[in-house]
């Protein structure tokens, strides 16, 4: 069973080559990519491709690896045992296990996803490292060690706020997701809008990428909110003629709000639109 | 077989490692990539490339060690590494073009001038472009673009030959944005500067110490003693002075850049500017320079030694301005550019200098040369691997 593009996923060739390598050899995938180019859709896609179910691991700043194994609730057995509970004799009652036990403990291959793993310590990735290679881990507190029934899928996202370690890295399949082409965006538009009128699409696009390639903006709209914008002029009914700009090279697209998500980038935006009014 | 392909990788700079080496011969031996040359380079690259900066340098370790692949009469030239792949263009166009439109770009000065003419309209060209008789671009007149009328037209980027297209896929080159070397945009900039970021308690204790708890309500013979600990936050403190007007004009974008990210990574940021070298004053801002001028002196009694100093400049000055009192192109100024200098690099702990000119121009005499002793070498380029080799430097 391979990954391939599916109905609303739009995957490259070389995405689907590298997912498929993952799930063969069960290695970690590594996803870097610009944010909004569908890093952490992929993992749902998988997951909905391969008939899996997907935890989902979200990492932030304070997020530490063993909560990711299991935790040990030391403050409620404290609790428990200054109050006389019964519970407290056994410690696997304050063991809390994590998103990575629950998906080796499964009965069934799940897909896990950990998503955006450059938030998390620097170190992070290094504690990780035994786990996801032998996808085995020891509980010191009871001295069981937890094994995975079935070797999982991993799919890590990351935004490059942090170098990953040399070590991990070697471990992983890498795909860096490109910011996808004139061709392959019509296609991803055509997949989720599949009722949109053609002459709007060719005219929001060509908007997009004009607005794409201003320079100087903070964030340039990707992807996701290409997709919020078109989904908002539908809401609207807006007709074609309303985004072609007349002779103004660039004149502020209408609902500009889903696409620009800066306020310094609108005023840029701003008065480029002005010099150009100027000038015509 | 593969043997050589790794060590084009490692000549390139990739850490390639026998690990990968062998989990590629597993990806293969399990059948991931078939039998199609461009799923196999797929594979190799997901395999063997962990970092998009080395992506380019990736392609073109592939097109060297794998050349063969091609039929024979398309065996690459000795193609200029960062230039547009002249021998490809070549090629292209003489398979498009038939024998007779060939001898009519003979009436252009032959395709050594068509090549160049159509470098120089590259780099003159800023956009896409469409119709026209003069830019690159699509359904035009001009000599270069695609899906034109002219005879003696190069195609760029139309999909020719099916047979070709693997080969084609390496050749693009598309990474070559993300090789580290190039200058840098405001994000790279921002996400090289967050490896300064380093974690330190202080403030007030608000976060629960379990180990501490723990072991003082042991220490309590079991009843609860509750321990707490500050909250972890980011500590770096930077002190940025920012080189403005002169020679600095055509790198003011750049240093702004550096500015405003520097400005959302860190929670002590102060910034000063100056113009070509620091001497006993120091402006906060720019346009209202004469109201926000400081003392440097005061700049070193209000900041302490443990605040990391960056200077952004290009060093590029005549040498009587840092080595001599009165040297400075805009005010008389008591002590030389140097004395100031050091008096700055003596106070910071950590200290580094950022040029926004490439290396490659920073020549060893000159007023580069003297500002490189006087930070003790620590220049470091304006890139994303000069900063990186700047951040590392400035954490310890």
């Amino acid at each position: 069973m391979s990954f391939r593009s599916t109905a609303r996923y739009i995957a490259a060739r070389d995405l689907e080559v590298a997912v498929n390598a993952a799930v063969t050899l069960e290695r970690p995938l590594l996803v870097k990519g610009e944010p909004g180019t569908g890093k952490t859709v992929l993992a749902h896609e998988v997951a909905a491709s391969l008939g899996r179910p997907l935890i989902e691991w979200h990492i932030k700043s304070t997020t530490r690896a063993q909560q990711g194994l299991y935790e040990y609730d030391a403050v409620s057995r404290l609790r428990d045992g200054q109050l006389g509970d019964a519970r407290v004799h056994d410690i696997a009652n304050y063991i809390m296990p994590g998103k990575l036990w629950q998906a080796f403990a499964s009965p069934q291959p799940v897909v896990v996803l950990i998503d955006e793993i450059d938030k998390a310590d620097i170190e992070f990735p290094n504690d990780l490292l035994l786990e996801l290679d032998r996808m085995t881990f020891h509980v010191y507190e009871t001295g069981e060690s937890v094994t995975a029934t079935h070797r999982p899928v991993v799919i890590i996202t990351s935004n490059n706020e942090k170098e990953l370690p040399d070590a991990f890295l070697r471990r992983c399949f890498f795909h860096y997701i490109r910011f996808p082409d004139r061709a392959t965006m019509q296609r991803i538009v055509d997949a989720h809008y599949p009722n949109l009128r053609a002459d709007l699409a060719r005219e929001a696009l060509e908007v997009f990428f004009r607005l794409r390639e201003v320079s100087g903006l903070k964030k340039k709209p990707a992807t996701s909110e290409l997709l919020d914008w078109l989904k908002l002029l539908m809401a609207e009914d807006m007709p074609a003629e309303a985004l072609r700009a007349g002779d103004g090279q660039a004149a502020i697209p209408p609902l500009y709000g889903a696409l620009l998500k800066n306020e310094q980038d609108v005023h840029l935006f701003e008065r480029l639109a002005f010099l150009n009014r100027r000038n015509a | 077989m593969f043997a050589p392909f790794i060590e084009a990788l490692r000549r390139e700079g990739l850490p390639v490692s026998i690990t990968e080496y062998l989990t590629l011969m597993q990806a293969m031996r399990a059948g991931v990539a078939g039998y199609d040359v461009e799923d196999f380079y797929h594979l190799a690259r997901a395999t063997l490339a962990k970092d998009e900066r080395h992506l380019d340098r990736f392609d073109r370790a592939f097109a060297e060690a794998f050349k063969g692949l091609q039929p024979a009469d398309q065996a690459p030239g000795g193609d200029d590494r960062r230039e547009l792949p002249e021998a490809w263009l070549r090629r292209l166009a003489e398979k498009l073009l038939g024998p007779e439109e060939l001898a009519k770009i003979e009436t252009l000065g032959g395709f050594d001038k068509l090549l160049e003419t159509l470098h120089q309209r590259l780099a003159e060209q800023q956009g896409r472009h469409q119709g026209g008789s003069k830019w690159i671009g699509t359904a035009g007149t001009s000599p270069f673009g695609a899906y034109g009328a002219n005879p003696e037209g190069v195609r760029i980027g139309q999909d020719r030959s099916r047979l070709r297209r693997a080969v084609k896929v390496w050749d693009r080159r598309e990474f070559r944005d993300l090789d580290s070397d190039v200058e840098l945009g405001i994000r790279s900039l921002k996400l090289a500067l967050r490896r300064l970021r380093r974690f330190a308690r202080e403030g007030a204790a608000t976060e629960l110490d379990l180990p501490g708890t723990i072991r003082d309500t042991a220490r309590n013979a079991g009843s609860l003693e509750l321990r707490l600990v500050p909250e972890r936050r980011n500590a770096v403190k930077v002190l940025l002075l920012l080189d403005i007007g002169g020679s600095m004009d055509e790198h003011v974008r750049a240093s702004e850049e550096l500015f405003s990210a520097a400005r959302a990574e860190f929670k002590h940021l102060v910034s000063f500017y100056f113009h070509n070298c620091p001497y006993e004053r120091l402006w906060s801002t720019n346009r209202r320079r004469a109201e926000t001028m400081r003392a440097t002196d005061q700049v070193l009694r209000t900041y302490g030694p443990d605040y990391k100093l960056i200077v952004v400049g290009d060093a590029t000055m005549s040498p009587y301005e840092i080595t001599h009192a009165g040297g400075s192109v805009e005010h008389w100024n008591a002590e030389a550019g140097a004395v100031w200098l050091q008096r700055l690099t003596g106070h910071f702990r950590r200290a580094a200098w950022l040029n926004p000119r490439p290396r490659a121009s920073w020549r060893e005499d000159g007023s580069v040369g003297l500002i490189h002793e006087l930070m003790a070498g620590r220049m470091y380029p304006l890139t994303l691997a000069g900063i990186e080799a700047m951040t590392r430097d400035l954490v310890h």
